[in-house]
């Protein structure tokens, strides 16, 4: 845990450098051919990027949410491609053993996922269960001192990669809603597991997604996280509120890539007799999204403040979630404006940035979970 | 062996500098600083060498103000064992910064002082060859590769038009060019770390360094701003302005 200022500069002078120097330059590599380069792997791992969020005891730098969100502001100045292939270890992946693993889980998975030695993947989706979380089909039914499991995920980031599953599958048919559903931890080589074929997608290229298909797969009854049926649903929710806030600092850092792309643009190419950035309507879009782009670093810092001094901050994280998925859209859409017909050719980054950053308003709550999760808290907190 | 490295706070490379508007000087104000890059070098080679085995020890030194701290903790967190910072608000020179070094080898028995060739704020080129002067010591200054040898270091320097190699009787200085090494990115369990690692606090008059400036600045100013370029039509022209026009042939 860091926790004094010239220690925190250090650490996010020392990313920042790295984004700068090492990733920048191989942006256009990774997109062309779909592949995150291996060096650049092992150094991420040598760096100890897969960590962050893992706690010191167990190799991690456990940072408070502060000061990850910090250095996603970071992570965000460059292809979120790069940012995805340590996301889900410092995120969805690893978070449910942190937040509801016994000892004993935590002592076997941790470690290895600090290093980067072993990827974990977070398994929810299902081809009928998106949104609604709570009706995973799935099942995973006791047999003596196992489980056996049945059923497809789907789009689980990392598959290809992952060494465990945080997998949350019904352990009680009969019970239709939420409170059915359990966590597990599935070892990727566990007999009965199969990939798909990885998803084409419309971006973040060098990053992958596939089905993950379950038949007859067995698992010691110590998968289950935590060792308590029936509250699946509920470690899935905390892991997803925490990587609310990761991914809002994510799109924001993100934005003010665009807003620099747009702005060096602007300033270096002329129509009618002056640089583009003299003209007032350039200047309308360059504002606004320097606005909405400072309104979201201010509004993600003060949530991930919040929630480290104790306080509940699931309505903060999804407006946080919200506002800047849907700010990052708009941005992107206006740097591809102020380029012309440059922004609509892939030589240009913004082109590529354009499509990456269409995810961030779909995963980890769609923009209409996010308003209805604010909408309903309201409405509780009114109640109370 | 012991090794010591000197590491300047500077301007970041990255940072466009600007020269303050009373002309006394460069802004520094709200203005990102970073360790001297030639600095870096040094380190790297220091902990490099601590990494084979030749050194036991790195000790890092910073001279300035308190916040040359975080300077020094980055070179700690690249794998040096234990910091000093001389800290002092005064504007320093070449020389009192080779006189406190003096003090602190004096102190420290290194049998080795590595440092960057210059600092990219004052490109003054003098600290180690004014260290080495006062010590007596053997200097090999612009190294681009160092390779200790029992009781003695061989040196390969850059120099203009090739190489040339020297060797020095340890205890010596080394000043490191751009191609010693590539640094390394610190770690960050190290970064977290380093925090932990011993930093003690000396002041100039703890070495009995008197830092008075010994210089005066008389005025900073911006280069002149480029002129725009102009066409010629043939080899004959061009070599015939470079002749007459801008006289550099
Ligand atoms: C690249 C990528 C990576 C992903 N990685 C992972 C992963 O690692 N692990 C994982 O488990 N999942 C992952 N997902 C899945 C992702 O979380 C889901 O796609 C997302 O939750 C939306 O679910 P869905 O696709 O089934 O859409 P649906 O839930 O079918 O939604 C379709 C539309 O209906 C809207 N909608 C749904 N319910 C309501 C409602 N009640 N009121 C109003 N509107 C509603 C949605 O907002 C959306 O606009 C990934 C997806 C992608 C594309
Ligand atoms: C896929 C594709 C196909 C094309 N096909 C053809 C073709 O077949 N034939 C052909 O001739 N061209 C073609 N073009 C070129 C296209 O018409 C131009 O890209 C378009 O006119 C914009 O010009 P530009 O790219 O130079 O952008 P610029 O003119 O440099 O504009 C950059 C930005 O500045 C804004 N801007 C410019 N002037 C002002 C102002 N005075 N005030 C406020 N804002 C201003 C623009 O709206 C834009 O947002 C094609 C382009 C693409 C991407």
């Amino acid at each position: 845990m860091i926790r004094d200022q010239e220690t925190l500069n250090t650490l996010l002078d020392t990313i920042s450098r790295f984004v700068r120097e090492r990733l920048v330059p191989r942006e256009q590599e990774v997109a062309e051919n779909d592949r995150i380069p291996q060096d650049i792997v092992d150094e991420m791992k040598d760096l100890g990027l897969f960590g962050l969020s893992i706690p010191e005891e167990y190799g991690g730098l456990g940072l408070t949410m502060e000061e990850e969100v910090l250095v996603a502001l970071e992570l965000g100045q460059t292809s979120p491609a790069f940012r995805s292939i340590m996301g889900t270890n410092n995120g969805i992946g690893s978070q449910g053993i942190i937040m509801d693993g016994t000892e004993e889980q935590k002592a076997h998975y941790l470690p290895r996922m600090a290093t980067g030695e072993l990827i974990g993947s977070f398994a929810l989706t299902e081809p009928d269960v998106g949104s609604d979380a709570g009706s995973v089909k799935t099942t995973a039914i006791r047999d003596g001192d196992e489980y056996v499991i049945n059923g497809t995920k789907r789009y689980i980031t990392n598959a290809p990669y992952a060494g465990v599953f945080t997998l949350m599958a019904r352990t009680d048919p009969s019970q239709k809603g939420a409170s059915g559903v359990s966590a597990f931890l599935v070892d990727a080589d566990t007999p009965g597991i199969t990939l798909g074929k990885p998803d084409k997608k419309m971006g973040q290229a060098g990053s992958h997604t596939c089905d993950v298909i379950f038949e007859d797969a067995r698992v010691p009854a110590s998968a289950l996280i935590g060792g308590q049926e029936g509250q699946g649903f509920k470690t899935a929710m905390k892991v997803l509120d925490r990587g609310r806030l990761h991914i809002s600092a994510v799109c924001t850092g993100v934005a003010e890539r665009l807003i620099d792309e747009a702005l060096r643009f602007a300033t270096e190419r002329k129509q009618f007799g002056k640089h583009l950035a003299e003209h007032q309507l350039i200047q309308a879009m360059l504002a606004d999204s320097k606005a909405e782009a400072f309104a979201g670093r201010s509004m993600v810092l003060e949530a991930a403040r919040k929630k480290d001094a104790g306080e509940r901050v699931s309505t903060e994280a999804s407006c946080c979630k919200l506002f800047c998925a849907e700010m990052v859209g708009r941005v992107a859409d206006r740097a591809v404006q102020i380029h012309g017909g440059a922004g609509y050719i892939s030589e240009y980054p913004v082109e590529r940035f354009y499509r990456d950053v269409r995810l961030f308003r779909l995963y980890e709550g769609t923009s209409q979970i996010q308003q209805i999760v604010i909408a309903r808290n309201m409405a509780k907190e009114l109640m109370e | 062996m012991k090794i010591l490295v000197p590491v300047k706070r500077v301007v970041d490379y990255n940072v466009k500098v600007r020269v303050k508007a009373d002309g006394s000087g460069v802004e520094t104000a709200n203005v990102k600083m970073s360790m001297n890059p030639f600095d870096e070098i040094a380190v790297e080679e220091a902990v490099r060498l601590k990494e084979k085995g030749v050194a036991e020890e790195v000790v890092v030194v910073s001279m300035g103000v308190s916040q040359c701290q975080e300077t020094i903790r980055t070179a700690l967190a690249m794998g040096g064992d234990r910091g000093i910072l001389v800290e002092t608000d005064d504007e320093l020179e070449p020389l009192a910064v080779a006189k406190m070094l003096k003090g602190l080898a004096e102190k420290e028995s290194p049998d080795m002082v590595i440092l960057g060739k210059q600092a990219i704020d004052d490109d003054a080129n003098q600290t180690g060859q004014m260290f080495a002067a006062l010590m007596g010591w053997g200097q090999g200054t612009f190294a681009s590769e160092v390779d200790i040898q029992d009781g003695s270091i061989q040196v390969t320097r850059e120099i203009d038009g090739g190489a040339e190699t020297v060797k020095l009787k340890l205890p010596a200085v080394v000043t490191t060019d751009l191609r010693l090494n590539e640094p390394r990115y610190a770690k960050l369990p190290n970064i977290m770390k380093a925090k932990k690692k011993q930093l003690d606090t000396l002041s100039p008059a703890d070495l009995g360094v008197d830092t008075t400036p010994r210089l005066k600045t008389v005025k900073v100013a911006e280069p002149p701003k480029r002129q725009g370029g102009i066409k010629v039509a043939d080899v004959a022209e061009l070599v015939d302005k470079l002749k007459n026009e801008a006289k550099v042939i």
